[in-house]
């Protein structure tokens, strides 16, 4: 090479710490068509190795999805949580749902990163165990023809280029999969931190420990800002929704107050858990509305908040309906 | 001659590119003696694009070691002193 002997470059320095090992395996070879044999079972011992780090790296990767899994039912039941504590009007329950949903969300984020850091080791270390399967092939062939053809003495210039160009191989797969087992050893401690917190119920406070402060911080407040948003555009959509249902609620009560007015009450006897059906406008909040809806045709002109029973023509049991 | 990018092949590089990388790699070897997190990172970005746009990768069933080694994309400098140092980054 040109370069002077003090900076042959990083590159060169490098070739050359690997070729320095290469020789040294060598020179401990008394007989070099042993040599031979002798690697030849160490690449296989190589393959097998690296086969189980790709085994491996798989096996987290499968865990941090199912990890995504969790996390993601949990916000959407979290979400679900804020809906409902909205609904009955209970806005610091749904503010700490949507808190917690946020942390679920960033414990979501980060295991995405890993998930797909995991997938992109996975990957090389395929692609490095097919490479490193295709040299050993060509070895296995060159020592057999080397056996075949030459004495020892002759042998050992093909051997030395058979040895390095192998060596060289197997040094670079070994460092891979040196660096995939740190890496999947690093998401196993995490995700098992994870698997605690999700077990104990604690993830809400598992934004991130290995954060600076600042950092902390600046999540807690995009944090408590993004469960802002989310209340704005959830108290949005209940406004939103209101006069829709109403509306729907009409054609129901077209002249048949009682009935209207029974059915819920009706429902939840007879299907008993299956209580949601009351739609939200029956909220007290709401309640003078309704009879306006349900009456069209009997009290255009009653006021909202006359008793029912005050009403001609209307039976007794929308009162006890509406009031039990 | 041939380069190998460390967990990404070996490339057959044409002689003529050896100007170009030879300065990309005193760069590179500046900036690991420096400690310049900068250079390093813009060095061996540009030498790994350097491989694989002259070069073409070598069938893998051929054995031949390789003229020059680089180190992966996300080396760390720590990384690369110590491939430097054969202080045992490289097992066996």
């Amino acid at each position: 090479m040109k370069g002077t002997a003090a900076r042959m470059g990083v590159m060169k320095r490098v070739s050359l710490v690997f070729k320095a090992k290469a020789n040294r395996a060598l020179d401990k070879m008394e007989d070099p068509r042993e040599t031979l044999d002798y690697s030849y079972q160490r690449q296989l011992e190589l393959l097998t190795k690296v086969r189980r780090g790709v085994a491996d790296v798989a096996t987290s990767r499968k865990r941090v999805e199912l990890q995504m899994n969790q996390l993601n039912q949990q916000a959407n039941k979290l979400q679900d949580q804020a809906r409902k504590a909205l609904s009955v009007g209970r806005e610091d329950l749904a503010r700490e749902a949507l808190g917690r949903k946020a942390s679920a969300q960033s414990q979501l984020d980060e295991l995405q990163t890993q998930y797909a850091q995991l997938q992109a080791e996975e990957e090389k270390l395929t692609l490095a165990s097919q490479r490193l399967q295709a040299k050993v092939d060509a070895f296995r062939t060159r020592k057999e023809t080397i056996k075949a053809t030459y004495t020892a003495a002759e042998a050992q210039t093909r051997i030395n280029e058979a040895f390095s160009g192998i060596s060289e191989e197997m040094g670079d797969v070994g460092m891979a999969i040196q660096r995939a087992e740190d890496k999947t050893a690093q998401m196993q401690a995490r995700a098992g931190a994870i698997d605690e917190l999700m077990a104990s119920g604690a993830l809400d406070d598992a934004v991130g420990g290995h954060r600076d402060d600042i950092q902390s911080e600046l999540d807690m407040m995009s944090a408590s800002s993004d469960v802002e948003r989310e209340l704005a555009k959830l108290k949005g959509e209940l406004t939103a929704g209101a006069p829709k249902e109403l509306e729907g609620a009409a054609p129901n009560g077209d002249g048949q107050g009682a009935q209207g007015y029974q059915a819920p009450q009706q429902s939840q006897q007879q299907q008993g858990p299956y209580a949601p059906p009351p739609p939200p406008q029956y909220t007290p909040s709401q309640q003078p509305e309704p009879p306006q809806q349900a009456e069209p045709p009997q009290q255009q002109a009653q006021p909202a908040g006359l008793p029912v029973s005050d009403l001609p023509g209307l039976a007794d049991e929308p009162q006890d309906g509406d009031r039990s | 001659m041939i380069v190998r990018i460390l967990g990404g092949g070996q490339f057959r590089v044409d002689d003529a590119a050896a100007a170009e990388l030879n300065q990309l790699d005193a760069a590179l070897e500046t900036a690991v003696e420096h400690g310049d997190q900068a250079a390093f990172t813009d060095a061996l970005t540009r030498l790994l694009a350097q491989v694989r746009a002259h070069g073409s990768p070598l069938p893998p069933d051929i054995l031949e070691s390789s003229d020059l080694i680089l180190p992966h994309e996300d080396s760390s400098m720590d990384e690369v002193r110590k491939l430097l140092t054969d202080e045992g980054l490289i097992p066996g």
